[in-house]
């Protein structure tokens, strides 16, 4: 009841703090997308990166999310305080699985399949758009939902760096031990993360259905 | 078709294929293959027969020696301009599973850019030639097939492009004796029909002497035998031996 009370008093405040969030995680869930694809597919072209490239994407992923904002506070460009560096971090953490998915996709498919395409003559071009990309596509949309949920949680300690978003009621709500303000903050990002593993899902389904 | 028949489309001159690991699949293989001709490699797994296979459309490069087709080596081929003139069929079939019937045949057209008319009569025809009815398996998805009929599409769509040459390491050797039997029968059948030069991998010596006008027999990756089939029996090789020995029981 005192959350709805919170909300109808500063409605103006919780919806730009929403869609900060919502752009925090869409901004770097589309980075993490057109960087992750594509370093994933050069995995399942030269084996040998994939140790090296799973290996730090891996160290990234286990560096606490607190620590990671607070390393890229200082460097030039990447970092700073504000929504920049923490598109950058939410970046850092949605990359494995993206990486990971789109590698594990493509290396998945039935070599049968892969022998007759090249023996064909289909050139590496060819073979990617019109067979290893359809057949992975399920895979890749399934890493694309684990990132984006990690990345809405992720989001809400990007208020520690003036990078706005639900986290502001949170932090706000810890300073001042005031359990609304904390809820008020962690349920619409709950929320949301929930929305975005529903909603994917089900692209990740029909895009798998078509086979 | 070539009118010169008896030249040879492709040779393998002194190939030697050793793999990263050290292990060596083919030591100085030579052989020729005659156009129109239908030669079978026959020999036991692991005797190099698949590897002279990729040999001819550079799936696998020689390490030592040359592979000449349509008189260019094949490491001088662009690898896709190549194959492209070569049919391919593989055992495990390996058809797209998220393209029906009709667009794994109509692949190779459709990247050639063919007309879309033209592509759709080619593979309306190629789909008869393997005695499928079109109406019924155009717009099926591969899973919606059997083995047999899988296999048909797979030498369907190997046509499909019109190649002079098509290689088959061993196309029917995961089918079962019934269906296998009714294949072997009917792609002599088309063989004789097409014309095609034809490479044929297979570990069946009754198959090779059903559907070979010449038999290369690999052993350890060196050449044991090469010849007509009814001179298999009369090898001196200890391998084409046993292989021989095996028609009579």
């Amino acid at each position: 009841m005192s959350l709805l009370r919170f909300y109808a008093a500063n409605t103006g405040e919780a919806l730009t703090l929403l869609g900060q969030h919502l752009l925090l995680v869409l901004a770097s869930t589309l980075v993490a997308v057109a960087l992750g694809v594509p370093l994933g597919i050069l995995l399942t072209r030269r084996p040998r990166l994939r140790g090296p490239v799973l290996g730090v994407a891996n160290v990234f992923q286990t560096i606490p999310s607190l620590a990671l904002f607070g390393f890229l506070i200082p460097l030039p460009f990447l970092g700073g305080i504000g929504a920049r560096t923490a598109v950058v971090a939410l970046v850092v953490y949605a990359l494995l699985p993206i990486i990971r998915n789109t590698y594990a996709g493509i290396q998945g498919i039935d070599p049968a399949v892969r022998e007759a395409g090249l023996g064909m003559g289909m050139t590496s071009g060819e073979l990617l758009r019109l067979v290893e990309l359809p057949l992975a596509a399920g895979f890749i949309m399934a890493g694309v939902r684990i990132a984006t949920v990690i990345g809405v949680g992720v989001a809400t300690i990007g208020a520690a760096i003036g990078a706005g978003g639900l986290g502001v009621y949170i932090f706000r709500g810890v300073a001042m031990v005031n359990d609304t303000l904390i809820l008020a903050g962690a349920l619409p990002a709950a929320l949301m993360a929930l929305g975005f593993d529903y909603g994917l899902g089900r692209i990740e389904r029909a895009v798998r259905g078509e086979r | 078709m070539s009118p010169a028949a008896g030249e040879a489309v492709a040779s393998c001159r002194g190939a030697s294929v050793a793999f990263a690991d050290g292990h060596v699949a083919l030591r100085d293989l030579t052989l020729d293959v005659a156009r129109g001709e239908t030669l079978v490699l026959l020999g036991r797994s692991g005797s190099g027969k698949t590897t002279t296979l990729k040999l001819l459309n550079a799936l696998v490069l020689p390490t030592s020696g040359e592979v000449v087709v349509e008189g260019r080596a094949t490491r001088e081929w662009e690898p896709h301009r190549l194959r492209r003139r070569i049919g391919y069929v593989i055992q495990d079939i390996g058809l797209f599973p998220h393209f029906t019937v009709e667009r794994n045949v109509a692949l190779l057209p459709v990247l050639e850019r063919w007309e879309p008319d033209r592509v759709r009569a080619r593979v309306t025809e190629m789909l008869r030639l393997v005695g499928l009815e079109p109406s019924t398996f155009l717009r099926r998805f591969p899973r919606e097939l059997s083995g047999g009929q899988r296999q048909r599409v797979g030498i369907a769509r190997a046509l499909a492009a019109d190649p002079d040459l098509l290689l088959m390491d061993e196309p029917f050797g995961a089918l079962d004796p019934l269906t296998r039997a009714e294949l072997q029968r009917e792609f002599k059948a088309l063989c004789r029909r097409l014309g095609k030069t034809i490479v044929f991998v297979t570990h069946d010596v009754r198959e090779a002497m059903l559907l070979g006008d010449r038999l290369a027999l690999l052993h350890e990756g060196r050449l044991a035998f090469a010849g007509a089939p009814d001179e298999l029996r009369r090898a001196a090789h200890p391998e084409a031996r046993a292989f021989a020995a095996t028609l009579d029981s």
